[in-house]
């Protein structure tokens, strides 16, 4: 999929994202999440000219994206569903909204072939006391139901 | 249109929003423009009890009451009915401050959250805002770390370590650089507390912050918020901005000699940069592995510096212990356990949602009292407290008091005060089972222990509930528990067989592969609206 053309596109944009950090302490992680919120993902372009902005081996720069679990290595779908799993989420059925979303074809951590939906699993949305929670395209939802998840996921698929 | 406008309120607070607070603001806002209605719309933090969540307020002259939990179908309504005069509804809830669920707490940390407009500066000092401050730059450093000191509070992130000590520690350092780093990355399922801060009254983070680089001599702050809280990290930029526009953050703060800015930094979705020097290594740019320690962070912290780590809930009370006193502060809760703690009642419970109380209440009283029991309906079967490296509790320890020492000793702790409640459908195996699993997924990797130990111990749960040499399977399970607790670097390793050991040894049954038929059916949200407004009514 490698284009030269987006080759060049890719380290103008790690390289603008880093310029506007310069002179932050420890800038990786920001500058991270700023080329995810540019182009969906961090692609593996981008890792070389991080090395070289920060003056850092690809080595570090690539342990440093594979250790967090938000950066992407390849685009999500146009819509990010979230299902919390975490205890109290648990003690609230969560792992029926899983159960549900697979059965729809939607299984953790996949994004349909459309490009439409990825479902993927978190821990903890702070909303405990409101579960089963899970988050779509960073907005909240409370007591989710597998009706509600259903009418979530068919709405994504539909945009 | 009326001369004075009725002042509504309804929540910003993310929980309030996930059910719906904005839908309901928006009916709100229209059906009143409609109606040639006049109000002023306030979008307020939440009370914490979120199981009345929307709680729309009305400003009336008794005092604030409340309606809730509230759809947008309910609004036209409301209106009719005389909701801004205060009028009876189904809905009506009465004053919420009187509301026996809110009056009967000590509210101390959270007394402005859910009260006030979070971002404004004019209802911040009209509450109270800036007077710890205000009285802490008129101090000497020393001086009011002794005041924070005497004050008895412990650090509410986890390990309870007394706030003033450390900050004495980075008093003590010579060097001209210092930080003060704010630990927001609240991973512990049940936890929600710092969230509800951050976004229901950010200028007191702030103002705690302050007050924690004059007393240590520190000139940046940092504040790690985790990526799951995109509200928080979005309200605290624009008081941080609104601080700085004000003076109370920048060069010369409220016209004093200290010098003080403070940076956001998001987490990126790892659970073990709650760990503090995990959450250094993160700040710095790097993978989030555990340092040994020591060096501990006080000396050697961000960036090589003496750094002062503390959880939001500490550095938020630091405001109200220099305002009204350490005497004051330290009068609450019991033994070595002073103050207030902010609980969090989650999972399957009827009334979830924020208790600030002394130290000293018991499991009883937050989980049955408070909490009413399950959501469900059915019996309580066991609460884990303080987190996924926390006990599993059954019943019959539900008097236990809450009290750092006293769940030490009962091979418990209390963590960052979350409660999580189970009914009697839980299966604990598959609950001993997540806790390795978890560990496996979030640990930093840096020591065998955890790294492997934890897979292993998966493994091994899942020998013992398909009844493969189970009794070996045990012994081994109990061993490797050993090992985790005594090799680990860190409490993540160290502390999962604390969920796992509690499980074995109050439910030992459900490790003999009986319960795994039960499934937990998520609970429909339209059944719960009944039984809340019936049950929350004042
Ligand atoms: C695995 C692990 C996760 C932790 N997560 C958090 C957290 O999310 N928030 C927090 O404040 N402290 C957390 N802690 C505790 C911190 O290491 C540290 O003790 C705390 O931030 C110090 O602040 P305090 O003294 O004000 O509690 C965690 C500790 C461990 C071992
Ligand atoms: S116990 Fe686990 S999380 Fe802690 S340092 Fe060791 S490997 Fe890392
Ligand atoms: S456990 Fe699901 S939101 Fe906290």
């Amino acid at each position: 999929m490698t284009t030269s053309g987006s080759d060049v596109t890719v380290e103008n944009v790690v390289r603008g994202v880093a310029a506007g950090h310069r002179g932050e302490r420890g800038a990786l992680l920001p500058v991270l999440h700023a080329v995810q919120a540019e182009l969906g993902y961090v692609p593996q372009e981008a890792i070389p000219v991080l090395a070289d902005e920060f003056n850092l081996s690809r080595a570090d720069v690539h342990g440093v994206v594979t250790f967090y679990h938000d950066f992407r290595r390849e685009p999500a779908g146009r819509t990010v569903v979230r299902i919390c799993r975490a205890e109290a989420c648990q003690a609230l059925g969560a792992q029926e909204l899983v159960d549900y979303a697979r059965a729809a074809g939607l299984p953790l951590g996949q994004t349909t072939p459309d490009g439409a939906v990825t479902v993927e699993q978190v821990f903890c949305l702070g909303n405990c006391a409101l579960g089963p929670a899970l988050e779509v395209n960073g907005r909240l939802h409370g007591r989710v139901g597998p009706a509600e998840l259903g009418a979530l996921l068919e709405g994504a698929a539909a945009s | 249109m009326n001369a004075h406008p009725v002042k509504v309120y309804v929540p910003r607070d993310s929980a309030a929003r996930s059910v719906g607070a904005d839908a309901v603001a928006d009916a709100l806002q229209h059906t009143a423009d409609q109606g040639g209605i006049g109000i002023e719309l306030v979008r307020n933090g939440s009370r914490g009890m979120l199981w009345l969540e929307p709680l729309v307020e009305v400003v009336t002259p008794r005092g604030r009451v409340g309606y809730g939990p509230v759809t947008p179908a309910d609004v036209p309504g409301l209106l009719a009915a005389g909701m801004l005069d205060g009028a009876a509804h189904p809905l009506r809830l009465g004053i919420v401050d009187e509301l026996p669920w809110l009056a009967r707490q000590t509210r101390v940390t959270f007394a402005r959250i859910g009260v006030t407009d979070p971002l404004s500066t004019a209802d911040y000092l009209e509450h109270g805002g800036l007077v710890g401050l205000r009285a802490a730059l008129e101090r000497e450093p020393a001086d009011v770390v002794a005041e924070v000191t005497d004050s008895g509070l412990r650090g509410r992130g986890g390990a309870g370590f007394p706030a003033g000590i450390k900050w004495k520690t980075v008093l003590g350092c010579a060097d001209e650089l210092k930080f003060v780093c704010c630990n927001a990355d609240e991973g512990d399922s049940g936890t929600f507390a710092d969230r509800m801060v951050m976004e229901g009254d950010p200028f007191m983070l702030i103002e705690g912050m302050t007050i924690a680089a004059h007393a240590v001599g520190a000139t940046e702050g940092y504040l790690y918020i985790r990526s799951e809280y995109p509200e928080a990290v979005a309200t605290m930029r624009a008081a941080i901005g609104i601080a700085r526009e004000q003076g109370w953050l920048g060069k010369a703060v409220l016209g004093s000699a200290l010098d003080f800015d403070l940076h956001v930094r998001v987490g990126a979705g790892a659970y073990i940069c709650g760990e503090e020097t995990s959450m250094l290594e993160s700040l710095e740019g790097k993978r989030g592995t555990v340092r040994p320690k020591p060096p501990i962070p006080a000396i050697e912290g961000l960036f090589g510096r003496p750094t002062v780590v503390n959880n939001v809930l500490t550095l938020a009370t630091v405001p109200v212990v220099l305002a009204a006193g350490a005497a004051a502060y330290q009068a609450l809760g019991v033994e070595r356990s002073r103050g207030t703690q902010v609980f969090q009642l989650g999972g399957n419970i009827a009334h979830g949602g924020i208790v600030e109380t002394a130290f000293g209440v018991t499991l009883r009283e937050l989980v049955e009292d408070y909490g009413g029991g399950t959501y469900s309906g059915r019996p309580v079967r066991t609460v884990q407290v303080g987190g996924p490296l926390g006990a599993y509790l059954p019943t019959s320890m539900f008097d236990l008091p809450m009290d750092y020492e006293a769940f030490a000793a009962a091979g418990a702790m209390v963590g960052h005060g979350g409660l999580v409640v189970f009914d009697d459908r839980v299966d604990m195996a598959a609950q001993a089972r997540f806790a390795m699993e978890f560990c496996a997924e979030e640990s930093c990797g840096k020591c065998t222990p955890c790294r492997v130990g934890s897979v292993r111990g998966v493994e091994v749960i899942d020998k013992i509930i398909a009844g493969e040499h189970r009794d070996e399977n045990l012994a081994l399970l109990d061993d490797l528990c050993d090992l985790m607790t005594e090799g680990s670097l860190c409490a993540m390793g160290g502390l999962t067989p604390l969920p796992v050991r509690s499980a074995l040894t109050h439910f030992p049954d459900d490790f003999l592969g009986g319960r795994r038929s039960l499934e937990i059916q998520p609970v429909r949200a339209t059944g719960s609206r009944a039984a809340t407004t019936t049950e929350g009514r004042a």
